[in-house]
């Protein structure tokens, strides 16, 4: 009975961990510092891993991509210098949030597309359906008055 | 008009299979590198045999070569080294090693015992020229041409088959336009 409860304690316990040790690597001088620091590897994908982003990442070549964030970053350089001296070595895989250029625009746009797409068949069937509510054409008057003579039971026009 | 809409659906079942369809088969973690088309990055790092000898990109200049990557703490450079050492003496194939992340006397022990199928051996110990060249594990060759411009890369291990498939047609294309 209390074998779940223990694994459930030991998980709770071990998970922060990770994230945990690898902030303690690196000093910064503001919170703001280390809060882009986290920001910038949480958005760089590991080349080695692929599902992973180098901040999760245990793989070797996370932590000198880490390395080499925090070493630019130390230099003053820009948020587009590092990813893009990033990019330069490993390629536009390393970044899981493309940039919008020739190349990536269908994919950014896709999302958009798809909801316009969705917005005209929606008011397609809707323009239709009024229009033919309005065509449809209402009984005559002869019509009108068969019918009446249904219903009061005296159908004459019925052999 | 109206006949043609009632086949949307299957038209994008239809596209939608050959997208994903040509997806099939293609390794996920084989990467095209970025620096093809692209000159060998500047280093200068120490020659593996010799402390005190210092090389640069110049040892890729004058003839085509392959760049090996590999480490003695890599299952599959041991995995492919019989093949590097087949590729230098039967093929004639000048292949320059860099000797990645490793410890110099491991790796002279190493190819003191498999064989040395380098001509030049670069040594890497922090993995500096590895990060330039977007090395994301061992091992991986690069096509370099003889103005040491990247022009192919392989990621993982070398064989008779990879080398007759993939990597000697570039080796030939190059080789001729030089």
């Amino acid at each position: 009975m209390w074998r779940p409860v223990f694994a459930w304690l030991l998980l709770i316990t071990i998970a922060p961990m990770s994230a945990a040790d690898a902030r303690d690597v690196y000093g910064f001088d503001t919170q703001a510092q280390e809060q882009r620091f986290q920001t910038l590897i949480s958005e760089l994908r590991c080349p080695k891993c692929q599902n992973q982003n180098i901040a999760d990442s245990n793989a070797p070549i996370s932590k000198d991509m880490r390395d080499e964030v925090y070493r630019m970053m130390s230099d003053g350089a820009s948020n587009e210098e590092i990813v893009g001296a990033l990019v330069d070595r490993f390629g536009e895989f390393v970044r899981y949030k493309p940039e919008v250029d020739s190349r990536t625009i269908l994919l950014w746009a896709t999302p958009a597309i798809v909801v316009l797409g969705g917005l005209m068949v929606v008011a397609g069937i809707v323009i239709r359906s009024r229009r033919a509510g309005q065509d449809e054409s209402p009984l005559t008057d002869e019509e009108r008055a068969r019918a009446s003579r249904m219903l009061d039971g005296d159908d004459s026009s019925r052999t | 008009m109206k006949r043609l809409l009632l086949f949307t659906p299957l038209i994008l079942a239809v596209v939608l299979g050959v997208v994903l369809f040509a997806g099939i088969g293609k390794d996920p973690n084989k990467l095209e590198s970025a620096l093809i088309g692209k000159p060998v990055p500047q280093f200068l790092l120490t020659d593996l045999h010799d402390e005190s000898r210092e090389l640069t990109r110049q040892v890729f200049e004058g003839q085509m070569s392959l760049l090996n990557v590999w480490g003695t703490w890599c299952p599959a450079c041991r995995d492919e080294h019989g093949d590097l050492v087949w590729l230098a003496e039967e093929k004639g194939v000048r292949i320059v090693g860099l000797n990645y992340k490793d410890n110099r006397d491991d790796a002279l022990v190493w190819l003191d015992r498999l064989g040395d199928p380098y001509q030049v051996s670069v040594y890497d110990p922090r993995g500096s020229l590895g990060f330039d060249l977007g090395v994301y594990g061992a091992p991986e060759t690069y096509v370099i041409d003889a103005e040491g411009i990247v022009r192919y890369r392989h990621v993982g291990v070398i064989n008779e088959k990879v080398w007759e498939q993939d990597i000697k047609p570039i080796v030939d294309r190059f080789r001729e336009k030089n």
